[in-house]
């Protein structure tokens, strides 16, 4: 293999693994915060013990997003150092904004959010949960503006082949950011929903039904009744604002070879690159017509307006349908799961064992929806300003490979202990044992 | 937007800075990493759980300084760190790996399922700790001589893996001197008197080639006035080092007294030394190949990072101070609740 593909799959690899856990904490601050909130107001145990399990996944998660995250610094330069030659004036004081609003602040008070309960007033700990939620958001703010910029580049302008800013406004507020942050939160909440729900579920299944599993259980169930259809109009807006500036990646998606009106949507399809077309296409006709133009003649832009500069089709056409197939399944789990605690205050054990089955579909999702967007902008690195080919650096193929195959053993290692120790805690977690399973439903 | 300092500045501001996250990085985290390193060295786990919870706190906030530093020569040097992390690659990357093993570590050791698999981790934490120090150590050495490719230089890069390792170990050993008591506070001392000398030798040996990388450097050091002005730089790191290792002959003292003064010392010793280096380098940032303003980002983009940093960095300053008071004095048992 090439050292241009290595570097490509090494960064995936590097940012996949990152993500899997920023997406767990950008959420899941906010419910601890939630947690302790309701346990202020109420002074109900509850809050207390649902805070002290799940604080202790925050903990893990968070230490993972830490050092994975540091890997990430690193790899600006030593895979793409093109990158920061070209566009680094852009990129650079949004990463070192990040750093100075989000890095530190999170760093700091997750320590006393973490250990110091006892040692400092109320308050100050609310405040500290409260701060570490803010900076893992404001992180989640500044890589979402300079990866928007990467998709939808304005506010700059080219002197000798590098970017040179003219307008900070319209580089942070660029076309698409606004959707993309959005829709990353929305999959943050989802991917925390159903974790919440599937840990909890798992727990009360095994019979340790005690009040801080409901409650986390009922907020993983409301939060992704709420988040699930949100993010299915969120969803579509960013399409839609895609289809505006990177028509291109829509084609992909969509699996759409020509441009012309009457475009199905796909349920199914294989796309074949070498032929340029589609085998065993299962579609809705002129479905991609109505999303994509709101009626049936609608023109939707097709590959053959761009051979030769296209991503891969395969890879953004199948990613794209794995995001969305998971994408409904919360909406259905999620609504089924609210009607049956409004209408009978508790989950019948089927939905239990659903939600135990989609613990960690947040994950597959945003993955499969990242590939979507950052393969879809292929082979841009930056669209239209930037090619990825262009920003490798000298590095030779056998150092990369053999850092991606320690990279890879490390993370296999790391994911197989992360998700043991989840489930290690959550069965000897055990909240209120003195509680009598038989005696509880899942409901206040 | 209008640069408010005039551009030729802009570079030497930005130097200050991340030469300032470098040096507060390897201050912080070499005292986890030491302590980290020092860790197979504690009587039974009681002892392992007191070093872990008196760097627990903080090898977070720490470890970030690292992101600022290399976010810093990202951000305002971008050629010279292209040029500097295809050079380091492999170190980098085996730096890298070593410190996730060590930061995820604190995690899992307290949440293993048995004795075993907290002595599994432990042990990621020690190996961390080492090879994220001999890989820190040995990037340092390739960066002294250019990354010269010769074997004297990969010889001379090995001397520095190990010498800054040492030195980790005895800022390591020196925090817990501070941060324990009893029986664990008396090993650290131990640990502290056993690395000051070796860590003096590195410090002598690297003090010693760095004139010799080049003629430049060499006429920094020892032209007249320069020599002359530059003798208190030799003379406070020998006072430093014979002072703190008599001291460390006589702890304890009664009433824990000056229990501080190694780390702080161990502190002082550091700065000596990166601001020799600093002197030796300035104003090249890849050493004899580029200098800073050669290597430096568009001043529009200097600028606003820099405001940034004048409102943000007081305020990261502040509460650092406010987290330090929190877990201040001893180290306790660390719990969630």
């Amino acid at each position: 293999m090439d050292a241009l593909l290595l570097a490509r799959i090494q960064f995936a690899a590097n940012i996949s693994f990152h993500i899997l856990f920023p997406a767990i904490t950008i959420a899941l601050g906010w419910v601890l915060l939630f947690f302790k909130l309701r346990f202020n107001a109420t002074r109900d145990e509850k809050w207390m013990d649902a805070y002290r399990f799940w604080v202790k996944v925050f903990a893990l998660s968070f230490a993972l997003g830490v050092v994975s995250g540091i890997t990430m610094s690193f790899q600006f330069g030593t895979n793409w150092p093109g990158f920061m030659e070209r566009v680094g004036n852009i990129a650079g004081p949004l990463l070192a904004y990040e750093v100075l609003t989000a890095f530190f602040l999170e760093a700091t008070f997750v320590a006393i959010m973490l250990f110091g309960l006892h040692r400092v007033p109320g308050w100050l700990h609310t405040l500290s949960t409260f701060l570490v939620a803010a900076g893992t958001t404001m992180s989640a703010f500044w890589i979402r503006v300079l990866n928007s910029w990467m998709h939808t580049p304005a506010g700059f302008e080219l002197r000798d082949g590098v970017a040179h800013a003219t307008d900070w406004l319209a580089i942070i507020f660029n076309p698409s950011m606004p959707y993309r942050l959005a829709h990353m939160l929305a999959a943050s909440g989802l991917t925390v929903a159903f974790l919440l729900a599937g840990l909890s579920a798992w727990r009360w299944l095994r019979g340790d039904c005690a009040p801080g599993v409901q409650a986390a259980l009922r907020t993983g169930v409301v939060m992704a009744a709420v988040l699930a259809p949100t993010q299915l109009v969120l969803g579509d807006m960013h399409g839609l604002n895609t289809l505006e500036h990177q028509p291109v990646k829509v084609a992909a998606m969509e699996g759409n070879w020509e441009t012309r009106g009457h475009v199905p949507l796909l349920l199914f399809a294989v796309p074949d690159e070498a032929a340029r077309q589609n085998r065993f296409e299962i579609g809705i006709p002129s479905g991609a017509s109505l999303i994509l133009r709101h009626h049936a003649e609608g023109v939707v832009p097709g590959l053959n307006d761009f051979v030769g500069e296209h991503p891969p089709v395969a890879p953004v056409f199948f990613a794209f349908r794995i995001m969305v197939g998971i994408g409904v399944l919360m909406i259905v789990m999620g609504l089924a799961g609210a009607f049956f605690l409004w209408r009978r205050g508790a989950l019948p054990r089927p939905l239990l064992r659903g939600l135990v089955a989609m613990t960690f579909s947040g994950w597959v999702a945003t993955l499969a929806g990242w590939y979507t967007t950052e393969i879809g902008r292929q082979p841009w690195l930056v669209h239209g300003v930037l090619t990825t080919a262009e920003a490798a650096g000298p590095v030779p193929a056998a150092s990369i490979g053999t850092t991606l195959a320690m990279y890879l053993v490390l993370y296999a290692v790391l994911l197989a202990a992360y998700v043991a120790t989840l489930y290690r805690l959550a069965a000897r977690g055990r909240m209120l044992p003195e509680a009598a399973p038989a005696a509880r439903v899942p409901a206040e | 937007m209008t640069p408010f300092l005039p551009p030729e500045w802009l570079p030497l501001v930005f130097a200050g800075l991340m030469a300032a996250a470098i040096l507060a990085y390897v201050v912080l985290d070499g005292f986890d990493l030491g302590v980290g390193i020092l860790l197979p060295g504690a009587a039974g786990e009681a002892e392992r759980d007191r070093m872990v919870a008196a760097i627990g706190p903080f090898w977070d906030a720490n470890e970030t300084w690292l992101v600022l530093g290399v976010g810093l020569l990202l951000v305002a040097f971008p050629a010279a760190h292209g040029m500097v992390l295809t050079e380091l690659y492999l170190p980098v990357a085996l730096m890298l790996i070593a410190l996730t093993f060590r930061g995820v570590a604190f995690e899992f050791r307290a949440k293993a399922a048995d004795a075993r698999g907290k002595r599994r981790w432990d042990a990621a934490f020690f190996g961390g700790s080492l090879l994220a120090a001999l890989s820190q150590g040995w990037m340092l050495g390739r960066y002294v001589l250019g990354f010269d490719p010769s074997p004297a230089a990969q010889g001379f890069a090995a001397m520095c893996a190990a010498g800054l390792a040492i030195a980790y170990v005895f800022i390591g050993a020196a925090w817990l001197v501070w941060r324990t008591e009893g029986a664990l506070q008396r090993r650290a001392i131990g640990w502290a008197r056993a690395a000051i000398w070796p860590m003096g030798l590195g410090i002598l040996l690297v003090s010693a080639v760095t004139p010799l990388v080049s003629e430049r450097i060499f006429r920094r050091w020892f032209d007249v006035p320069e020599v002359l002005l530059l003798a208190p730089l030799p003379l406070a790191t020998a006072a430093l080092l014979f002072g703190i290792a008599a001291l460390l002959r006589h702890m304890p003292l009664p009433g824990d007294a000056l229990r501080r003064v190694p780390f702080w010392g161990a502190v002082g010793l550091f700065c000596l030394f990166f601001a020799g280096l600093a002197w030796s380098f300035f104003p090249y940032v890849v050493p004899e190949r580029l200098t800073i303003w050669e290597a430096a980002s568009a001043p529009e983009s200097l600028t606003i990072i820099l405001l940034g940093a004048l409102f943000v960095l007081p305020v990261i300053l502040a509460y650092t101070v406010v987290a330090w008071r929190v877990f201040g004095g001893k180290a306790k048992a660390l719990t969630y609740h």
